[in-house]
């Protein structure tokens, strides 16, 4: 995301960076890959639909090729221990880079604690309950947003 | 499908996408599922490919394209169609009720990601010890966190986790 921001605010200069950061929240928002997102509203922008279809291409086709290359390497060389580790400490890396974001992306709920248990109980309903993330978004999402209403956004 | 519901990011459907591949389906192993974080978080591109990686292994490319079409499609559709409206809706009460409310539910999926992948990938002291460092080098620095990948694969291609 910084590298897009450095592409399309400082480099190109498509956007400025107010419009970057409004665009940016709707993308992180919206449900769906961010990156992605911020593609089809950039596209969108500039050439409507067609534009969104072509920028959201550009992104993932070369990327796509390289995780089935990827892949296929793994397949065939999957099993040989130096892979196998590099790929098992890199898995390792990867949880901890996402426990940080979960952790730094919580640290703004610190101010509203009663929303808290909503993330608590998003957290057991997938670790533990298991259930399908459908019911549980809608089971959650409308208490969550009315506890919103009610006690932080009046 | 899951498209829709992937409120803040791809890293947020993966809990749901283990859960089918891995625990419905049998599809793989915890570890092989972990792998293939891995694998798709050291590549360049979106890391929403890792759909692309795990359609792969499950079905080939075929499988690779329809699940890079079933994760970005629906949510490209939605935030396309979406725009006018966020616009329109900018600053009122009813956008920061949504925002504040979605949120939570975003980083309690985020977390969840965590810990499977953690799951998946510790299973000795030096594993749990490098995401735990990993945790704390994030928070406490501005460190590009594909230094700590690089790291990670060292660590463990040289057997020293």
């Amino acid at each position: 995301m910084s590298w897009a921001r450095r592409a399309l605010v400082e480099d190109r200069g498509w956007l400025t960076s107010e419009e970057f950061t409004s665009l940016f929240g709707l993308c992180q928002f919206m449900p769906g890959p961010n990156t992605l997102n911020l593609a089809v509203c950039v596209g969108a922008r500039f050439q409507g639909a067609s534009g969104a279809l072509v920028s959201l291409l550009g992104l993932l086709t070369v990327p796509f090729l390289v995780i089935i290359a990827l892949g296929a390497c793994y397949r065939h060389y999957g099993e040989l221990p130096a892979i196998r580790g590099a790929l098992h400490g890199i898995a390792a890396v990867t949880a901890g880079l996402l426990l940080a974001m979960g952790v730094q992306m919580g640290a703004d709920l610190l101010k509203k604690p009663l929303l808290l248990i909503f993330s608590a109980a998003m957290l057991i309903g997938v670790l533990f309950l298991r259930w399908p993330l459908l019911s549980l978004m809608c089971a959650l999402a409308p208490v969550s947003m009315w506890v919103a209403a009610r006690r932080y956004c009046g | 499908m899951l498209s829709p519901l992937a409120f803040g990011g791809a890293s947020s459907v993966l809990p749901e996408l283990h859960r089918l591949v891995v625990e419905s389906h049998h599809s793989m192993s915890d570890a092989t599922f972990a792998r293939l974080v891995a694998l798709s978080q050291a590549a360049p591109g979106p890391n929403s490919l890792v759909f692309a990686l795990v359609g792969w292994q499950v079905a080939g490319v075929a499988g690779a394209l329809a699940a890079t079409v079933a994760i970005s499609g629906p949510s490209s559709l939605a935030i396309y169609f979406f725009m006018g409206f966020w616009e329109k809706i900018r600053g009122t009460r009813w956008q920061r009720i949504i925002q504040t409310g979605i949120s939570p539910l975003a980083i309690g999926l985020v977390l969840a990601s965590g810990c499977i992948i953690t799951r998946g990938a510790d299973n000795s002291w030096g594993t749990y010890g490098l995401t735990v460092a990993t945790v704390v080098a994030v928070l406490n620095s501005r460190l590009n966190p594909l230094w700590l990948i690089g790291l990670g694969a060292v660590l463990g291609m040289t057997g020293a986790i």
